[in-house]
């Protein structure tokens, strides 16, 4: 079974998994409004980091200012995770693969003279990562707009199943820019409030800065404490380039190939993309309702955090584990009132549970939907 | 059993190992190979040059393979690789937002900002409803890309894959190698 070894999470609520737990667990937020940041004329929020805090964190680490901002923040993810193991990130039997959307892609701004142009390349963002811990092995990028987080660790999962590595090393992240940010609001896909997932009164997602790793192995048993990544499926609707399938086509298809024959009241929640644009949320719930668990709790993250893009499967996968070690499902930050067609199992305030499994389910643009079903203890 | 394969460079065509004669090249070759080759999609011409190639690439490829075509399927994946992700998109939409004084982010132009938005093109063509992903890497390796296909078989509804390398620089730069892997008993070994 593939087994979670070591996690971390570096976003504006804290440097660790366990800082970032206990400010979701309190209800914390770092979105903001920002007016005129970055020369952008419309005001946007979001919740961003305190890159000082970043460069100072890396400093100490001996990451210099030759690496970028993403690339500060995916070394430094890694480098947190790896502490608390005895794993050597040098060891051709370790496997890095990087989770991201859109890397260093602030170095097209003609304004951006400090690092070479090729940088710009998620290839050699991620060789910067695996040269400051001299692994020889050619790191993997996916980039599969949002859902990226969950196909890296599907990807790690096949990996470590057909015996290639020992070790798998799993992050995502993406740092927002004027990029990002005009991109969105040309879309006009973002909400200039928090957001609201699921809520009647959504107006759209929020964007958010964020790094987030985890570090899988494979082994022939596990204990009642160990997290398994069980199953995951990745699924098209073959429907729109840049919105949701209206049937809910491809999450539906990739939620009944991680259910398989497994009973849903096995599953604590389904953490949801849910980023609070109106199509989104409406999409998972027709998926969920047409996958049979319309009767499963439903919660989303995106109150707390914003989308963290590449970074999102990772982290909000990490939550969701954390959250089931301490018997709780996390409320849906900024839910009010049901805004979906079918009803769904949501609340704004955490809720106990005592189950040991969950689904995390995500979509992207290109019509790509992923799912992956976590069980601690590998029963399910 | 015939390895299907598609190669595209700006200025030669090859399918199954067989040159296409063709007039064009650069940007001009996808434009003519879409209007010899295909015709009915107009959508073709909204595309960034990644998914220009991609799909006129993928649309030799399945003529060549002679099935049936867009019949709703998921047992086929699509899975694609390159170098430069979504650079040519990218490039053109940051050109929208350089100048503040001439400011007009194109939603139309950011959309084709993610390079996984070629494989996504390709199934809603064929109405693939199997996986579809996307790998950036530095080098076109053949191991690593081999590896990731024999891993994309433990996803036991998938049977095939439209694969390979499809990269582009800008619009008059590009390469597309594709091919349709099925799946063989032996990858089942892999497994475990």
């Amino acid at each position: 079974m593939i087994v979670k070894v070591s996690d971390n999470i570096i976003s504006p609520l804290g440097m660790s998994t366990a800082e970032n737990y206990a400010a979701v667990k309190e209800g914390r937020s770092e979105l903001q409004r920002h007016d005129g940041l970055w020369g952008l004329p419309e005001p946007f929020t979001a919740s961003l980091m305190n890159r000082e805090a970043v460069n100072e964190m890396a400093k100490q680490k001996g990451i210099d200012d030759q690496y970028t901002f993403f690339e500060k923040m995916i070394v430094l993810s890694v480098a947190k995770a790896l502490e608390q193991t005895s794993i050597d990130p040098a060891s051709d039997k370790v496997l890095f693969i990087l989770s991201t959307t859109k890397g260093n892609v602030f170095l097209l701004d003609k304004r951006e003279t400090g690092f070479p142009a090729e940088r710009v390349r998620l290839g050699m963002a991620a060789k910067q990562m695996t040269d400051y811990f001299h692994n020889p092995n050619a790191p993997i990028v996916v980039s599969n707009a949002c859902i990226s987080g969950v196909c890296a660790q599907i990807q790690a999962m096949r990996e470590l199943e057909s015996g290639n590595f020992d070790y798998v090393i799993t992050v995502g992240a993406d740092v927002q820019s004027a990029f990002i940010v005009s991109g969105f609001q040309s879309f006009k896909a973002l909400s200039v409030d928090p957001c609201k997932p699921f809520d009647a009164n959504r107006s759209g997602l929020n964007l958010g800065d964020a790094s987030a790793t985890i570090i899988f192995t494979r082994r022939d048993s596990v204990s009642e404490n160990d997290w398994v990544a069980f199953r995951g499926a990745i699924r098209n609707d073959a429907n729109h380039i840049s919105g949701p399938s209206r049937t809910g086509e491809g999450s539906y298809r990739a939620l009944r190939a991680v259910l398989g024959d497994l009973n849903p009241e096995k599953l604590a929640f389904i953490n949801t993309h849910g980023t609070a644009t109106l199509y989104n949320d409406e999409m998972e719930s027709v998926a969920i309702e047409r996958a049979g668990l319309a009767r499963v709790p439903v919660n989303g993250l995106k109150g707390y955090y914003g989308h963290t893009m590449g970074a999102a499967g990772i982290l909000e996968t990490i939550l969701s584990m954390q959250a089931i070690d301490d018997c709780n499902i996390l409320a849906t930050k900024g839910f009010e009132t049901i805004g979906v067609t079918h009803p769904l199992i949501l609340s704004n305030q955490n809720q106990p549970t005592d189950k040991r499994a969950f689904i995390k389910l995500l979509s992207g643009f290109g019509g790509c939907n992923a799912a992956l079903l976590m069980a601690k203890g590998g029963a399910v | 059993m015939t390895r299907h394969s598609v190669m595209i460079t700006p200025d030669s065509v090859m399918v199954n190992g067989k040159p296409l004669a063709h007039k064009e090249n650069g940007a001009a070759l996808l434009t003519e190979l879409y209007r010899t080759y295909v015709g009915d999609y107009p959508k073709f011409f909204k595309m960034d040059t990644l998914c220009k190639l991609g799909f006129v690439a993928s649309e030799l490829l399945l003529q060549a393979e002679g099935e049936p075509r867009f019949v709703p399927r998921e047992d086929r994946a699509v899975i694609l690789f390159n170098r430069n992700a979504s650079l040519q998109a990218d490039t053109a939409y940051q050109a929208t937002i350089q100048d503040p004084d001439n400011f007009f982010p194109s939603p139309a132009a950011f959309v084709y900002t993610l390079p996984n938005i070629v494989t996504g093109e390709i199934a809603i063509r064929n109405k693939y409803y199997g996986e579809t992903s996307f790998f950036v890497m530095e080098n076109d390796d053949a191991s690593v890309i081999s590896r990731q296909l024999v891993n994309a078989f433990q996803d036991p509804k998938t049977l095939s894959i439209l694969n390979g390398w499809v990269d582009c620089f800008d619009e008059d730069h590009f390469e597309a190698h594709l091919f349709i892997l099925d799946k063989l008993p032996t990858y089942d070994i892999l497994e475990f």
